[in-house]
């Protein structure tokens, strides 16, 4: 190995050196997660919520077609028929048992596109993590209920 | 010279000198994660504490309660006692540093080094031989074939370049004219000896970097080559200790490249207090330290092949030409 060559290779290590000093001097970019909020995009795919309209009743009519598209199955749809004078949804139908497993949902947004009513949306909250498998089985009383993720939606 | 002067002095100075290091590998290991971390815009740790400086606990805490697994076939008694050969080895480095001038405490002069005996300079060098053992054994009572070929890989390095770090002593001594690390530290008074011995100090780091087993030379420990190198079939306080021996390796050696080339204790208003030179001489290792972990941050590993032939083929070479060339000056100007 030459002179020249040595001196050369000791001037490229040392703007190597250049650089990685220059980055020890800019911002982490690290998400301190669970002190920050995490950053994502508005149509971001998380839990699912059931939602019900400017009068209260139930977008969902229980025709099924989620638990038809969804690719893993993880859907169960029960309806029953809407009492006239109490009717929980605005349709002929309402969902007597709405399950989704959330061991085989793959949050992949079908059940939302495909809704008629827009009943099913996928949410941001994303948190999830849980003790059991039982406890995984989301009936439709938890779907109802909104969920406050930790989360700030970004604007673009 | 009696009792206390030859046996509560140097077991006091051992036990602090023991102590430090042990605290100094601990948050060594912190400062390493952080400074890594932020060569890569990302944070180190923060969790275990503020800052993260409660991690290195954490650290010890885990590896004290790892289950540990010594395997059926080794040998079991030079298994156990190889890592505790080569922090032995990495601590006693340590003895020849010199902090600072003699203290005077309670009317004994006490000096700030374990022993600064005639040969200091030669010292680490020998050290470094015998810490070697700790990682051949290692590798080989390990009854493991990447084992040994990782320890076998170790001490190939760590031979190609002694050579070259002891050519750099050399030169040093050359200059100096004396082997004892105060004369060393005493002749860098005015100018650090660095500007007299770029070239050395240049070989010297090179060649420490490479017997410390440290990045970009530390193919003998990779976690994606052989698998743990020589440290393979260890696990829980055994493999921290040999961690450990590798890190106060590095904070010797950062000590002792501090001490021969950038002035050692001295410093501005060092005539004031040894309180100041010892905090000159641990910001000089701070300053070492913290480029061994930039450089690891920074460049990739060197194939095996060429770093031998590099040790081989270009640094000895170097080193001769640099002894050869200081001898000349050195007697043209005398």
């Amino acid at each position: 190995m030459s002179i020249v060559r040595m001196v050369k290779g000791l001037i490229q290590i040392l703007r190597a050196m250049g650089v990685t000093l220059k980055h020890l001097f800019t911002r982490p970019v690290t998400e301190q997660y669970p002190e920050e909020a995490v950053a994502v995009y508005p149509r971001f795919r998380a839990r699912h919520d059931l939602r019900c309209d400017e009068n209260g009743l139930e977008r969902c009519v229980a025709c099924g077609l989620c638990a038809a598209v969804c690719p893993s199955g993880a859907i169960f749809v029960e309806a029953g028929e809407n009492d006239p004078d109490a009717p929980v949804s605005a349709g002929e139908r309402y969902a007597k048992r709405y399950e989704i497993n959330m061991t085989r949902c793959i949050f992949c947004g079908y059940c939302q596109d495909v809704c008629p009513t827009g009943a099913v949306e996928l949410g941001h909250e994303f948190a999830l993590a849980d003790y059991g498998r039982d406890e995984l089985l989301y009936s439709k009383e938890r779907l109802l209920t909104p969920a406050s993720p930790h989360v700030t939606v970004k604007q673009d | 010279m009696d009792w206390i002067d030859t046996l509560l002095i140097p077991i006091i100075k051992a036990l602090i000198v023991i102590i430090g290091l042990l605290v100094a590998f601990a948050y060594m290991t912190l400062l390493e994660r952080k400074l890594s971390g932020r060569f890569a815009q990302r944070l180190g740790p923060n969790r275990a504490g503020p800052f993260g400086l409660l991690q290195p606990i954490s650290d010890a805490f885990k590896a004290i309660f790892k289950e540990e697994v010594i395997p059926s076939e080794v040998s079991k008694w030079i298994y156990v006692v190889c890592p505790g050969v080569a922090v032995a080895a990495a601590i006693i480095g340590f003895a020849v540093v010199p902090l600072g001038e003699p203290i005077t405490l309670f009317g004994r002069t006490i000096t700030l080094s374990m022993g600064d005996i005639n040969l200091g300079l030669l010292f680490p060098i020998a050290v470094a031989g015998f810490g070697l053992y700790g990682i051949i054994l290692g590798g080989w009572s390990s009854n493991n074939n990447f084992s040994m070929l990782g320890a076998l890989r170790s001490s190939a390095q760590v031979l190609a370049y002694e050579l070259p770090m002891g050519l750099a002593l050399v030169s040093l001594a050359v200059v100096v004219g004396s082997l004892r690390m105060g004369d060393v530290v005493a002749a860098q008074a005015k100018v650090p000896l660095i500007l007299l011995q770029p070239v050395g100090f240049l070989i010297y780091f090179i060649s420490g970097m490479a017997e410390i087993n440290r990045s970009p030379f530390d193919l003998p420990e990779t976690e994606n080559e052989l698998v743990a190198g020589f440290a393979t079939e260890y696990g829980g306080i055994k493999f921290a200790i040999y961690f450990m021996a590798e890190y106060i390796n590095m904070i010797v050696m950062s000590f002792l490249v501090a001490t021969l080339f950038l002035g050692g204790w001295h410093g501005p208003f060092d005539q004031f207090s040894p309180l100041i030179q010892i905090a000159w001489i641990v910001v000089k290792t701070l300053a070492v330290l913290f480029t061994f972990v930039w450089i690891r941050a920074t460049l990739p590993r060197v194939r095996y092949d060429k770093w031998m032939k590099f040790g081989w083929k270009t640094m000895i070479p170097l080193a001769l030409a640099n002894l050869v060339v200081t001898a000349i000056v050195v007697v043209l100007l005398a």
